[in-house]
């Protein structure tokens, strides 16, 4: 476990994320995200074998426990309005963006 | 009598209402009055970091008008002889990561700041519902990220009410500065890596991070979702009883919440600790951290005066009847930091993906461009540093060449954390605990700007903490005195699965023991910053 994010690769993940950074803000939170990864490094030096599961929740649902699934009904927003409200632009009941860009697959 | 009901307890103050010994009216001017005389001017965007010094400024929003129209409604039921609730009249303060219907729901970002919830989280809703007044919405660290509040886009950020040079914790600050500095007897915080606990032992007041699942997370804004839990901070542990009591349980708008009932746990914290099984464990008095510096890893014993107070704790505990069960193995306890640099920022890059600037929140003013250029725009204006360092090592270690050393790994350690809980909690096993007890943190509360802007070391304030969220496991932070710099100590008790009464018992015998300790009688004396 050596990786470094390098440059190209912190750029790469700049554009996945969907954000833009000033060349001070990237190199700080490029310097950042290295030194946290000496610190997640640590993990390497841990024994695990075989027989050690991922954990995805601390605390085991079991059935006895776990809620039931919601019935798989329709069950509408009665005041989508609310909701619209709060978008930044709307028309006649539509979300309203920007030019959607197409991109013909090669 | 008026101006002293911002010093009772939440138990208090419901016991007058509910006897009309005292209106929820009188009562929430009281709290009105004593968060005009410490508070300072809210959190807000653009504010200075540096105003007000001697201020707490907990709050981003304070709906007072709400809290009167809340305020007279339960005393109109109690006027009519009607039970208004096991709450009723309780002022209470909302960490702004919550959403309250009607209120600006901000998480401390700009990219919510101008965000009015349309709906109400379920421990909010069942907080009004059993009678309790809520006062606003209190600062925090940005979507939560941080053990500090500075990272707060509102500012200034909150203050810790023992000495506001120092930093309230995070990233629940506002909810435990608001409760330690008698603006409002509990609050609604949340805690992913320790963010009820810290700042509760900061600020020296109780917080609890209930069992992941014993509280509804709906209108909760999600940082970790498998890490998130509500929980109550107040001045006493009967009053985090109370609190949990209302909070808890299934919610058939989250599926993470629990089918266990309730217990009272307020009965509960009578209940003493003759016969319980408290463990102390070598592994909770030392921290593992990264240098930044050397690149090294460093080995530290957690503060002697911290480590004095949790061994008096034991002894205290010991005379009451307790049996303290001493080396008790806790191996993974170092590796919880690391394994959460990558869990919960994986987590954390998921749940930003949704602010785009389409549904709610800010949109960029930017006109030219298409919808990627909007997103990229929106976000990069909307977003702090930490939610970007998060987004950025949340898709780092989560992508497909490198997920198995590191996500896949850390879900793995995530286990071996568990078991360390298993082993000491197993009923059957050699320790048979009922509670563990540690040190909440590794030091009591640093300088403002002391640690902020280094990720790493800021991260490493949660160790103690950060285990039981891996785990699931519910946690308490007591007070404990305080150290020579006059800062407030806290100390943890730890159980398993859905034995909050556990810690409630625990902490409740804490309290008794040392009720006639001079710190208990101190208060914060505002006004007295030393910057």
């Amino acid at each position: 476990m050596t990786d470094e994010i390098t440059p190209g690769l912190f750029n790469q993940l700049v554009d996945l994320a969907a954000l833009e950074l000033e060349p001070a803000e990237a190199e700080y939170l490029r310097g950042q995200l290295n030194n946290q990864l000496k610190a997640i490094r640590e993990l390497a030096s841990i024994p695990l074998d075989d027989s050690v599961p991922v954990t995805l929740h601390g605390v085991p649902y079991t059935p006895e426990i776990s809620p039931p699934m919601r019935s798989d009904k329709w069950d509408p927003e009665p005041e989508p309005d609310r909701l619209l409200n709060a978008a930044p632009e709307t028309e006649d009941g539509y979300l309203v963006v920007p030019e959607i860009p197409h991109e013909e697959l090669s | 009598m008026m101006a002293e009901f911002h010093t009772l307890s939440a138990l208090e103050i419901a016991s007058l209402v509910a006897a009309k010994e005292a209106s929820a009216m009188e009562v929430l001017d009281a709290h009105l009055a004593q968060i005009q005389n410490v508070d300072g001017s809210p959190g807000s965007i653009g504010g200075q970091s540096r105003a007000e010094p001697d201020k707490v400024h907990a709050f981003i929003t304070l709906t007072a008008s709400r809290a009167r129209a809340h305020a007279a409604a339960v005393d109109v039921k109690i006027a009519a002889g009607e039970f208004a609730g096991t709450l009723a009249g309780v002022p209470v303060t909302i960490k702004d990561i919550f959403c309250v219907e009607g209120s600006p729901s901000t998480a401390g970002s700009r990219i919510l700041a101008n965000f009015t919830a349309p709906y109400t989280a379920t421990p909010v809703a069942r907080l009004e519902a059993a009678g309790a007044v809520v006062l606003g919405k209190v600062n925090l660290d940005e979507f939560t990220y941080g053990s500090s509040n500075e990272s707060s886009a509102f500012q200034p950020a909150t203050r810790n009410p023992w000495d506001t040079s120092r930093v309230p914790g995070g990233s629940s600050g506002g909810s435990a500065a608001s409760v330690a500095a008698l603006e409002s007897p509990l609050s609604l915080g949340t805690d992913t890596a320790g963010s009820v606990r810290q700042p509760a032992a900061f600020c020296g007041v109780v917080g609890l991070k209930p069992t992941y699942g014993r509280v509804s997370r709906y209108g909760l804004i999600a940082f970790g979702s498998s890490l998130d839990c509500p929980g109550p901070v107040a001045r006493t542990v009967a009053d985090a009883a109370l609190m949990l009591g209302v909070i808890a349980g299934p919610d058939p708008r989250d599926s993470t919440a629990a089918l266990v009932p309730v217990p009272d746990y307020l009965s509960e914290t009578k209940r003493g600790v003759a016969g319980m099984r408290i463990g102390l464990s070598p592994d909770y008095f030392r921290i593992t951290y990264f240098d930044g510096s050397t690149g090294e890893l460093v080995e530290e014993s957690v503060g002697e005066e911290i480590k004095a107070r949790v061994l008096d704790a034991a002894r205290r505990l010991a005379k009451e009847g307790a049996e303290i069960v001493e080396g008790v193995p806790m191996p993974h306890t170092r590796y919880g930091i690391p394994t959460y640099f990558v869990i919960s920022r994986v987590e954390a890059a998921s749940n930003l993906h949704r602010y785009d600037g389409v549904k709610y929140g800010h949109r960029t003013p930017y006109a030219g461009g298409d919808l990627r250029a909007m997103y990229r725009k929106t976000r990069a204006e909307g977003f702090g540093p930490q939610p970007k360092l998060r987004i950025l090592m949340g898709m780092y270690v989560s992508a497909a060449q490198y997920s198995e050393q590191y996500y896949n790994r850390a879900l793995r350690v995530r286990s071996l954390i568990r078991r360390d809980f298993d082993l000491a909690f197993d009923a059957a096993g050699m320790y048979r605990l009922h509670t563990l007890l540690t040190p909440t943190t590794p030091t009591t509360a640093f300088k403002l700007g002391g640690v902020y802007g280094d990720s790493v070391l800021m991260q490493y304030a949660d160790q103690l903490t950060v285990p039981s969220n891996h785990a699931g496991v519910p946690a308490i932070s007591v007070p404990a005195g305080f150290d020579t710099d006059g800062l407030p100590i806290g100390i943890q008790f730890i159980a398993t699965d859905f034995r909050e009464d556990y810690l409630f018992r625990a902490g409740r015998a804490y309290e008794l023991a040392t009720a006639s300790e001079a710190w208990r009688a101190k208060s914060p004396i505002l006004g007295s910053a030393k910057d």
